[in-house]
């Protein structure tokens, strides 16, 4: 029993973070129709920010101080905003009005570019670097079970996070225009909705929430590289369309559901071989049954 | 995506070669040398260790007037940690840059990659530390400076049962390696044929930053140690994980843990576990010395690793055969390879026996206070 229920807490730790840059993914998706592959490049830029300003706050707010590590998220997200703003303008905005295919092969360019850049010894240098513990480590004892103060870290700023975009999409201005964007660009275009405006909004709130993500997953596995997001990305991004892409709650179900198939497969011997094959089959298996994913559904409101 | 990255990377390179004029060079007044090593990706220090220790080499070589009265002239390629790129990097030396004799790799999954094409064109290739033993089965023209596994497996197995006094042990392998699988499975040959059991026996993917799942597995299973032949990057985050839930049991394991890395990342989680690798720096010979002393002055200080050693190593036995072949012609240059024998290396003395392999010493290595300390050594 024991080895269940601490199973289940390692997978809702590992599918947190799934969950989360899902979020990002689904976020973009939701109001472009289209997959921002440069998304898992963000989250790895967010981390490396977060590495290289850590030093600095820590001198600021003192070591391992949750105001420190609250400053920390909120610089590496607005840095990360920034830059998935600045992708946008320079990639895919000249891109609008082509073809969806062009724009995706421009994602995986940028994504490639991105990854390959700071490989270089003169940016970031391929060799792991050792991620700063920004805040003290508890460990949270519940008879034999064993629950990581970072797991709920990564469990709480995910479920906040995921009220707060709903906020943002059910009940504001912004949300609302986004929604129309979504909709239809051309009828929003129309009706004075600032298109452009609205979309750069929606890829730096997508690319904020991947710095958080590559922050807490740095966290988690304290060894960051330039290729740290490609595993992760993949797996958030499958997550997504498990969940139903363009769908908010929808990418966290999908998020926490292949973490938690993820750790119980790797945790039985002769499987632990296998196991993404086991995760991604039975993910196959969900889809097709439900082609538009758990929570999708075909031709309503997306975002 | 990964997958397709690495499509596209290949696409690329592969238009790379064909693009290039064949300019195959015959007897220039250089011999040339071909070398592949991870300089970049995810085993970057390794790769670089080794070729700052075959750099090292070279260097001293020319610098003492060269090797049948020419220069040597390194031509280094980066494979990044990638599987499929040693076989583009072999293939370019080989064939564009007309290399007499290949050194590398560190990490068998990639000599594995090469070896074929070099027994394919008859030029040796030497490896540092690939210790699988297929490597060196895959030809006559393949060799290496380091013990292989089955020597490795077996000192790991009476290490378990001797120092460890372990009964039971869990075996973590990583499925994407080589080197990890052969290693675990000599281990357990060994271990079980000691008396030893083996628990429970999970696999994890190098790369993966999530190891909760193995780890509460093999936390119920209640073993007395963990077997662990992984490299350094997921290992530190294994002890890390580890940790985490609460297994306070011995973590130990090859080679591949070796690098500054495991330190700065693993921190005060790999406290306490072992490690076996080819030579320590305070193993006390005249030759480890001098090569620590002239390393540190070459690269500002640094403190070579045993891949550094044994990249230092694999260029200095290729030097001697090429003076007592007197030629580099390629079918006399095997012959005196295989021929090597108390070679005074810096990693020690170097003998290779029937099947290319060397036959040599091994060290434990103990992390105590954050630091590598030397525990004891085998002998084979």
């Amino acid at each position: 029993m024991d080895w269940y229920l601490q199973q289940i807490i390692n997978g809702l730790g590992l599918g947190a973070i799934y969950a989360l840059i899902a979020l990002g993914y689904t976020m973009v998706y939701g109001v472009l129709r289209f997959i921002n592959f440069a998304h898992s490049d963000v989250l790895m830029l967010g981390a490396f920010t977060a590495f290289y300003i850590a030093p600095k706050i820590e001198k600021l707010m003192g070591h391992q101080s949750v105001l420190g590590c609250i400053l920390l998220f909120i610089v590496a997200a607005a840095v990360c905003a920034c830059i998935g703003m600045l992708i946008e303008r320079l990639a895919y905005r000249p891109l609008r009005n082509r073809p969806k295919l062009t724009v995706l092969i421009t994602a995986i360019g940028v994504s490639l570019l991105i990854e390959y850049t700071a490989q270089n010894e003169k940016v970031l240098g391929s060799a792991p670097q050792p991620f700063p513990q920004l805040l003290q480590e508890h460990s949270i004892h519940l008879g034999n079970l064993i629950i990581s103060s970072n797991d709920v870290l990564t469990l709480g700023v995910t479920i906040v996070l995921l009220a707060a975009m709903w906020f943002v999409v059910q009940k504001t201005r912004i949300g609302t225009a986004m929604r129309a964007v979504s909709y239809n660009q051309q009828a929003a275009l129309l009706m004075g909705v600032p298109v452009n405006r609205i979309i750069s909004f929606t890829f730096g709130l997508g690319s904020a929430l991947a710095a958080i993500a590559g922050i807490l997953y740095a966290i988690k596995a304290p060894s960051i590289e330039p290729l740290m997001g490609v595993q992760p990305g993949l797996r958030a991004f499958v997550a997504a369309v498990l969940g139903g892409i363009g769908n908010l709650p929808g990418a966290v179900l999908g998020g926490v559901l292949l973490g938690l198939l993820e750790t119980f497969a790797g945790g039985i011997p002769g499987l632990s071989n296998y196991r993404d094959a086991i995760a991604f089959g039975i993910l196959i298996l969900i889809l097709l049954v439900k082609p538009a994913g758990l929570l999708g559904r075909s031709a309503v409101e997306k975002v | 995506m990964k997958s397709f990255h690495h499509f596209l990377a290949t696409a690329a390179s592969f238009l790379c070669v064909l693009s290039l004029p064949s300019c195959k060079s015959g007897a220039g007044d250089t011999i040339k040398v071909g070398e592949f090593a991870s300089l970049t990706g995810k085993e970057a220090t390794f790769g670089t260790s080794s070729h700052e220790g075959t750099l090292l080499a070279v260097e001293q070589l020319n610098a003492a007037g060269g090797v049948i009265g020419k220069k040597l002239e390194l031509i280094t390629e980066d494979d990044q940690t990638k599987a499929g790129e040693p076989a583009n990097a072999v293939g370019k030396l080989i064939s564009k840059d007309g290399v007499v004799a290949i050194l590398g790799e560190v990490a068998s999954s990639r000599s594995l990659e090469a070896a074929p094409i070099c027994q394919e064109n008859k030029i040796p290739m030497i490896s540092p530390a690939s210790t699988n033993p297929t490597v060196t089965q895959k030809g006559d023209y393949i060799f290496r400076v380091c013990f292989n596994d089955i020597f490795q497996g077996g000192a790991l197995a009476n290490f378990a049962s001797g120092t460890l006094k372990a009964k039971k042990v869990a075996v973590l392998t990583d499925v994407k390696s080589d080197y990890s699988k052969g290693l675990a499975k000599n281990f357990k040959e060994k271990f079980t044929a000691s008396g030893g059991q083996v628990g429970v026996e999970l696999d994890f993917n190098g790369g993966d930053k999530d190891f909760k799942g193995q780890l509460t597995a093999i936390k119920s299973d209640a073993p007395d140690a963990i077997f662990l032949p992984g490299y350094y990057n997921d290992v530190a985050l294994i002890c890390i994980q580890a940790k985490q839930l609460g297994l306070n049991i011995p973590i130990f394991g090859g080679d591949g843990w070796e690098s500054e890395s495991l330190l700065t990342i693993g921190k005060d989680a790999v406290e306490g576990h072992y490690f076996s690798t080819h030579c320590a720096p305070d193993q006390g010979t005249p030759e480890m010395k001098n090569f620590i002393e002239a390393y540190k002055k070459r690269f500002n200080g640094k403190t070579p690793d045993a891949m550094a050693v044994l990249g230092y190593d694999s260029a200095m036995v290729l030097a001697d055969a090429i003076k007592r072949a007197n030629t580099t012609e390629s079918a006399a240059l095997r012959s005196a390879i295989a021929a090597t024998k108390d070679f005074a290396g810096a990693s020690g003395t170097i003998t290779l026996n029937a099947d290319r392999d060397a036959v040599k010493a091994l060290v434990f290595i103990q992390i105590k206070d954050g630091k590598f300390t030397y525990s004891t050594t085998v002998n084979p």
